[in-house]
């Protein structure tokens, strides 16, 4: 039942399996684990993060193809979402609308972009996908009229995902509230898109992109038509990373170019595929989780930390809260120098070991 | 005569001033073996890339059962049934050598673009592909990362996936090179059963005179990109223009050097 759920792609190290029943359970119970509204903000980040991490590496890691225009597919689905709440009024119809409006609007673009640049080179679709996504980041900031602008979008999520409504008294100490059902809703959701990305890179059509991915020219030669399986997987990958960004609009009530469309958040994205490991899909988990932790608490860790040195000269001033991105780029750089593969390729190495 | 399967008509390309094959003529019957030699740079490996199609040609045209794929994608040959194994090994290197020929037999079965059930699953594509790693010997190391595998094995991989193509038309390009003595007569026997039991039409670059004597039906001879000689081995073989143009030394001597 597990094996066919994760599509007999088992994580292949217990240690690893180990890592990722731990994180599932605390993502799973979260706001029972850790109530408090900053931790379980967090822990609906990583489900979001993870979606959108995992269909990016189904195009990097999987097919071997570099997108600079992913964070602009996770921002239509998450301005779908605004929008359509918006214009419809509150509702699951108009988060179900907006969200397959987002979808098809993304996966559209993939097509039109991979159509028209896959067939050339793999770089050219790179430079083609930084020219769109700069491109679309200005339009939005520009029709303030319809986006919101630099501001955003605020919007109100149906009535049952928001804190008013109750349907029932405490469990476990915690209220039985619409946030707590947005936070289930955000993490079925992204637990069911899991399992699909991951069913499909184990699908015929995934070892096709891993054979791509491996030889492009042998590929062509016992008879795939390579730009056909490229464009593909850039309409998947946009498709769920659409989905990831309606899921992020519904928990956050609000889309903005920073949350959802910068070029920062791409680059955390890369990352976050970095770290976990390429061609993985649970390297999108460790990284998504890694990342959105450090992200969240290292300031406060480092606040501490230098409280603690007051008295030694020069370490309170590195390690003040300030300091916080230096050291999360020096973690990186570490991270990436004795983990090339990723942990995930490392956890299964030592394994073989 | 029956019809040709595979004929090719003043093909050429030119490589900047560079003709690397140069205007060659030739029909290969259904179920023939034909031995392709020259020495090297003669454009063998080229006169195999503008039939396979990966590279276009300047010039001239391929025809296939009849039909002109001058202007089709790799891809599209190989669906149409031109199948290659190539000089140089050419593989999937980070998948197992299961995985290879799984992946050729899939290509064939048309569930490439399949993306909800496990490849796993699919029972029927496995099997098939471990019967064929049987047939070049190669079933013992199946579960083995391909990167890993001897230069030898890697070279009957690269036959494996040709087999399991199975197309109209197979062309190898020196199958053997670089294989020890006791590995290279499992491609030869392969490659002799696809002639004599399966009548399968088979175009064999190859420098070895044992080898073309026991296999082929017939020699062509490539020499600066055009054809030099073409016919029955024996006759080839003793040809004057191939006296000639290996300058006395006779095409033995030619394939012995190489
Ligand atoms: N893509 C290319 N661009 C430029 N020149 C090329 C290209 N491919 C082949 N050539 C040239 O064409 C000539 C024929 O090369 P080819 O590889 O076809 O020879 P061959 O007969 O297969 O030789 P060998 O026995 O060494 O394999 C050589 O001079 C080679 O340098
Ligand atoms: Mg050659």
């Amino acid at each position: 039942m597990i094996k066919l759920l994760l599509s007999g792609d088992t994580p292949r190290s217990t240690v690893l399996a180990v890592i990722l029943g731990v994180i599932l359970v605390c993502l799973a119970l979260a706001p029972f684990l850790f109530p408090g509204v900053r931790t379980v903000d967090t822990a609906a980040r990583i489900c979001v993060f993870i979606v959108l991490v995992a269909s990016y590496d189904l195009l990097l890691g999987y097919g071997g193809i570099v997108s600079f225009a992913h964070t602009m597919f996770f921002g239509i689905g998450a301005y779908g979402v605004a929008l359509a709440s918006t214009h419809m009024g509150r509702g699951f119809d108009a988060v179900f609308v907006g969200a397959l409006a987002g979808t098809g609007v993304a996966a559209a673009l993939a097509l039109l972009i991979g159509l028209f640049s896959l067939r050339v080179r793999a770089i050219f679709f790179a430079m083609i996908t930084l020219a769109v996504a700069s491109a679309v980041a200005v339009l939005v900031s520009q029709l303030s009229g319809l986006t919101g602008g630099e501001d955003g979008l605020t919007f109100q999520t149906p009535r049952a995902l928001g804190p008013a409504f109750k349907f029932g008294d405490e469990l476990f100490g915690v209220k039985l509230n619409g946030k707590l059902l947005a936070y289930y809703f955000v993490f079925f959701g992204a637990l069911i898109l899991f399992l699909l990305l991951l069913r499909i890179v184990n699908s015929p059509f995934g070892r096709v992109l891993q054979a791509i991915r491996e030889n492009d020219f042998r590929a062509e030669a016992i008879g795939y038509r390579v730009v056909y399986y490229r464009v593909a997987a850039t309409c998947l990958s946009a498709g769920a990373a659409a989905l990831a960004g309606a899921l992020y609009a519904v928990w956050l009530r609000y889309v903005g170019p920073d949350t959802t469309l910068s070029m920062e958040l791409m680059i955390d994205i890369l990352l976050m595929v970095v770290i976990g490991g390429m061609g993985t899909m649970y390297g999108a988990v460790i990284g998504a989780t890694l990342f959105v932790v450090a992200q969240n608490y290292l300031q406060n860790l480092m606040g501490a930390a230098s409280g603690l040195v007051t008295d030694v000269p020069i370490l309170p001033e590195l390690l003040s809260a300030d300091r916080w991105l230096l050291w999360l780029g020096v973690l990186f750089i570490l991270s990436v120098y004795f983990f090339p593969t990723g942990v995930v390729g490392r956890l299964r190495q030592g394994r073989q070991a | 005569m029956t019809s040709p399967i595979l004929e090719t008509r003043d093909l050429t390309v030119r490589f900047g001033g560079h003709v690397a094959v140069d205007s060659v003529t030739c029909a290969f019957q259904p179920g023939e073996l034909t031995a392709i030699v020259g020495p090297n740079g003669a454009g063998k490996t080229t006169y195999f890339n503008l039939i396979s199609g990966q590279i276009p040609a300047s010039a001239g045209r391929v025809l296939l059962k009849g039909q002109d794929i001058s202007g089709k994608s790799v891809s599209q040959r190989t669906r149409a049934g031109i199948g290659r194994a190539f000089q140089l090994t050419n593989l999937f290197p980070n998948l197992t050598v299961l995985e290879n020929v799984r992946l050729v037999v899939q290509a064939q079965s048309g569930k490439g673009f399949n993306m909800f059930s496990t490849a796993a699953s699919h029972a029927e594509m496995t099997e098939a592909a471990e019967a064929i790693l049987m047939r070049v010997k190669l079933l013992e190391s199946r579960a083995q990362v391909v990167s890993e595998l001897s230069h030898g094995n890697q070279r009957k991989l690269e036959v494996a996936l040709l087999i399991a193509l199975d197309p109209a038309v197979y062309m190898f390009d020196e199958p053997t090179a670089g294989m020890s003595v006791d590995e290279a007569p499992v491609v030869l026997d392969l490659i002799a059963e696809l002639k004599e039991h399966t009548h399968r039409t088979v175009l064999l670059v190859e420098h070895k005179m044992d080898v073309i004597a026991r296999l082929a039906d017939r020699i062509i001879v490539l020499h600066n990109g055009a054809l030099a000689a073409d016919g029955p081995p024996q006759q080839v073989i003793a040809s004057d223009v191939v006296q000639e143009a290996y300058m006395g030394r006779g095409l033995e001597g030619i394939l012995e050097d190489v």
